[in-house]
C-alpha cells in the first residue's frame, strides 16, 4: 500500500511540488479520462436496467427505483417519497398513475390510499447491478456458440498467420535471391489496399470455394498479413547472420534452421503479431459479416449486431454483450502487455 | 581430418576482386594460419572454404573429392566464429548437441560426444546454462566445443581470440595449441595477430590484397622473408626497413652520411641501385669503442628489465628499433654506434622482393 502511495505521488524532487509534476500529473489524469473513462462508463452502463439507461439525466452508477410487494397486488410496485397535503413525506407505494396525479398505497397498510400530484414525489433509488443483463442473453442468446466461434477463428487463423508470415519472412530475410527486394515491395504495397475494395472479389472467390458460412472463409483470406510479414522480416533481419551460418555448418536442414533457430529467436516479433493477430481476428466485423449469413457460425461481433434492431435496440443486452466480448481481449492484453513493450521496441513498430 | 586442396581460387563481388588466383595445399592434421592484415581477403578465403561464400572461379577438394559446388552442411567441416555464434536460446549442452542431433546420431552417443568435449573444455558445470550466463573466455570454449563435438574433417577458425581481453587471449591460444596437438586434426586458422600465428601454426600463410605473400612455416618467415610486407608483417617488433643504395661489391650505404654495410656476401646490384636493408632489432649490436657503425640518436628506451629497447634516428633513415639483451644505461640522447651483424641482413629490390643468393 505503502508503495502504491509512493508510486502514485512521485515527483520530480522528493517533498517537494514542481510545476511540471503539476503538468505531469494532470496530463496523464486526463489522459485516463480520455481513454478509461468511456470503458468505465460502458462498464458501469451494462449493469443498468432498460430503463436506468434511457433516464435522464444519466447517471454514472448503476441505480435502479426501488420496488416492493404490497399485499393485494400481484406485482411489486415502485416506491416512491411522496409530500402529502400536510406538508410530511412519507414513503409510498404507486398503485397507478391517471395524468398527473398517482394512486399510492402505504406498503404497510394497503388499505390507506393516496392521491398525490405527480409532481409531489420523487422515486426512491438504490444502488443495484442488473445482473440479468449477462445472465438473460446468456440463455436465451447462443452467447456460448459465437464465444466458441470466435475463440476458433482467433486462435486458428493466428497460428496460420504466425506460420506462414514467418515463413515468408524468414525467406525475405535470410535468403539471397533476384528480385528480393521487388518481392518484399510487392508485399508492403499490398499493405495501400483496404478490406473494403477487395470485398467483393475475395468474396467471389470464396463462393467458388463453397466456403461461405463456413468459419474457414473468415480465417484463410486474412491469414497473410503484409504487415505480418513486413514486421517478421525487419525482425529477422536484425539476428546475426552467423547464427544462421554456424546452423549450416552445423549440418541444420533450411527447415531446421527456421524452426529450431530463427523462430525461437525471433520470438519477441512473433509475440507482437500474435497479439494483433488476435485482436484483428477478435474484433474483426465487415468481412465475417459478410460471409456469415447462418447464426450458428456468427462470431460474437456479429452476434452483437443482432442486438441492434431497425426499430429498437437493446442496449442493456447490447453493452453487457460488449463488456463480455471485451473480456478477453483485455486479458490478452493484462498478461501479454510485457511482450506488447518490448516487442514493439525490438521490432521498431509502432 | 583430412587434406585441403584450393586450386586457382578467385572472388569477386561485383566488379571488385577480392581473392585473386589462390593455390594452397594443406596437409592432414597440419595447422594453417591465414594471417594478414584487415581486408586482406583472409575471412573470404576461409568462407570459401566452409561454403558459406561461392567462390567466382577455382576449386576447393576435400580428400581429393571436389567439394566446390557443395553447400557447407555437406563439407563436413567445422567452423569457429569470431562472435562465437553460440544459439543465445539453448544452454550450452545443446549448443553442442545441435549439429550431431542434425547429424541424426543417437541420443547416449551425443551424450557422450558432448560430456567428453565439455570435460576436455573445462565446461563440465556449465552444460546447463545459456550463453549470456557464460564469460566470454567460457563462451569461446563452447564455441570450440561445438566443433569438437562433430568430428570434422577439418577445423576452421576464423579471429576466435579477437573478443577476448589479452591475459584471456593468451591462455586460450595455449590450450588451442594443446588441443591441436591432442586431437590431431587439420585446423585452418586466421587472425590478423602475426603473435598468434607464429605460436600457433605449423605454416603461415601471408596474405595481402587478396594475394599469397608468402608460406612457410613460422621460423622460415621470419628468417627468409620473401618480401618486404612479410618482412614488415612478421616479427615484433617489427624488421628494421632502411631505404640504401648499392655501393660496389658486396655492400650498401645508408643514409646522409653514405654509412657502408657489409653485406657479408657478393651481390649483383650496380653501384647506386636503389634497395631496402632490413634487419630485425635483435640482430643489431651496439659498437664498442672505436669500432665504427652507423650513428644514431636515442629518442626513447624502453626498459623491460629483461630487454631493452633503444628507439632511435639517424639523419635520412627512418625510426631505428635495437633490441639489447639485459638492462642498459643508455639514456635519452645518447649518440650510439650500430653494428649490424651481416648473417642477419635482409635486402630487398625496389619493388620489394627479396635478394638472396638462393633466389638469383
Amino acid at each position: 500500500m505503502n508503495r502504491v502511495a509512493r508510486l502514485l505521488l512521485v515527483r520530480r524532487k522528493s517533498g517537494r511540488w514542481h510545476w511540471t509534476d503539476i503538468a505531469a500529473y494532470s496530463y496523464l489524469a486526463l489522459g485516463v479520462v480520455l481513454m478509461f473513462g468511456p470503458v468505465l462508463w460502458l462498464v458501469l452502463s451494462s449493469f443498468k436496467t432498460q430503463a436506468g439507461l434511457l433516464e435522464f439525466p444519466p447517471s454514472l452508477l448503476p441505480m435502479s427505483q426501488r420496488e416492493v410487494m404490497v399485499q393485494g397486488f400481484p406485482q411489486p410496485l415502485p416506491l416512491f417519497s411522496a409530500t402529502l397535503d400536510d406538508g410530511s413525506t412519507r414513503v409510498l407505494a404507486q398503485v397507478r398513475r391517471i395524468g398527473i396525479v398517482a394512486q399510492m398505497v402505504d406498503p404497510e397498510n394497503p388499505a390507506q390510499q393516496f392521491r398525490i400530484p405527480i409532481d409531489k414525489r420523487t422515486p426512491v433509488r438504490e444502488f443495484k447491478l442488473a445482473t440479468e443483463n449477462y445472465t438473460e442473453p446468456l440463455e436465451r442468446f447462443a452467447f456460448t456458440r459465437f464465444l466458441g466461434n470466435s475463440v476458433f477463428v482467433t486462435v486458428v487463423a493466428t497460428l496460420i498467420t504466425l506460420l506462414i508470415n514467418s515463413m515468408a519472412a524468414y525467406a525475405l530475410s535470410i535468403y539471397e535471391f533476384k528480385g528480393k527486394n521487388a518481392a518484399m515491395l510487392m508485399v508492403v504495397g499490398t499493405l495501400m489496399i483496404p478490406i473494403t475494395i477487395i470485398l467483393v472479389p475475395v468474396y467471389l472467390v470464396i463462393t467458388k470455394l463453397g466456403l461461405v458460412n463456413s468459419l474457414w472463409a473468415v480465417i484463410l483470406p486474412g491469414a497473410a498479413t503484409p504487415t505480418g510479414v513486413f514486421l517478421l522480416r525487419q525482425y529477422m533481419l536484425t539476428l546475426p547472420r552467423d547464427l544462421i551460418e554456424a546452423a549450416r555448418m552445423d549440418k541444420a536442414s533450411e527447415w531446421q534452421i527456421y524452426w529450431r533457430i530463427v523462430m525461437p529467436l525471433a520470438m519477441p516479433a512473433l509475440a507482437v503479431l500474435a497479439i494483433f493477430s488476435i485482436m484483428w481476428r477478435w474484433n474483426e466485423f465487415l468481412w465475417p459479416l459478410a460471409v456469415l449469413t447462418k447464426t450458428e457460425v456468427h462470431t460474437l461481433q456479429i452476434g452483437l449486431n443482432a442486438f441492434q434492431g431497425e426499430l429498437q435496440t437493446q442496449w442493456h443486452y447490447l453493452l453487457a454483450m460488449t463488456v463480455a466480448t471485451l473480456a478477453p481481449v483485455a486479458l490478452v492484453f493484462v498478461f501479454l502487455q510485457r511482450f506488447i513493450t518490448t516487442g514493439i521496441a525490438n521490432t521498431g513498430m509502432k | 581430418m583430412a587434406e585441403l586442396t584450393l586450386s586457382g581460387i578467385t572472388k569477386s563481388f561485383g566488379a571488385t576482386t577480392v581473392i585473386h588466383a589462390v593455390d594452397l595445399q594443406v596437409a592432414d592434421g597440419e595447422f594453417v594460419v591465414f594471417v594478414g592484415p584487415s581486408g586482406c581477403g583472409k575471412s573470404t578465403l576461409l568462407r570459401i572454404i566452409a561454403g558459406l561464400e561461392e567462390v567466382t572461379t577455382g576449386s576447393i577438394a576435400i580428400d581429393g573429392v571436389d567439394v566446390t559446388g557443395r553447400p557447407a552442411s555437406e563439407r563436413g567441416l567445422a567452423m569457429v566464429f569470431q562472435s562465437y555464434a553460440l544459439y543465445p536460446h539453448m544452454s550450452v549442452y545443446k549448443n553442442m548437441a545441435f549439429a550431431l542431433e542434425n547429424m541424426g546420431l543417437k541420443a547416449p552417443e551425443i551424450d557422450a560426444r558432448v560430456r567428453r568435449a565439455a570435460t576436455m573444455l573445462r565446461l563440465s558445470d556449465y552444460l546447463d546454462r545459456k550463453p549470456k550466463a557464460l564469460s566470454g573466455g567460457q563462451r569461446q570454449r563452447v564455441a570450440i566445443g561445438r566443433a569438437i563435438v562433430r568430428d570434422p574433417k577439418i577445423f576452421l577458425f576464423d579471429e576466435p581470440l579477437s573478443n577476448l581481453d589479452a591475459e584471456l587471449r593468451v591462455a586460450t591460444r595455449k590450450e588451442l595449441a594443446g588441443l591441436h596437438a591432442e586431437l590431431g586434426g587439420t585446423m585452418i586458422y586466421v587472425t590478423h595477430d602475426q603473435v598468434e600465428a607464429m605460436t600457433l601454426a605449423d605454416r603461415i600463410v601471408v596474405l595481402q590484397g587478396g594475394r599469397i605473400e608468402q608460406i612457410g612455416t613460422p621460423l622460415e618467415l621470419y628468417n627468409r622473408p620473401d618480401n618486404l610486407f612479410v618482412a614488415g608483417f612478421i616479427g615484433s617488433p617489427r624488421m628494421n626497413l632502411l631505404p640504401a643504395r648499392a655501393a660496389g661489391q658486396g655492400a650498401v650505404a645508408l643514409g646522409e652520411a653514405g654509412q657502408e654495410v657489409d653485406l657479408g656476401r657478393e651481390t649483383a646490384l650496380t653501384a647506386g641501385t636503389s634497395v631496402t636493408l632490413g634487419i630485425r632489432p635483435e640482430h643489431i649490436a651496439l659498437a664498442g669503442e672505436g669500432e665504427a657503425g652507423l650513428a644514431m640518436t636515442v629518442d626513447l628506451v624502453e626498459r623491460l628489465g629483461g630487454e631493452s629497447y633503444l628507439y632511435g634516428s639517424a639523419p635520412g633513415l627512418p625510426q631505428i628499433t635495437v633490441r639489447l639483451d639485459g638492462q642498459t644505461s643508455h639514456g635519452r640522447g645518447d649518440r650510439v654506434a650500430l653494428r649490424f651483424a651481416p648473417a642477419h641482413l635482409h635486402l630487398f629490390d625496389a619493388a620489394g622482393k627479396a635478394l638472396r643468393p638462393d633466389r638469383a
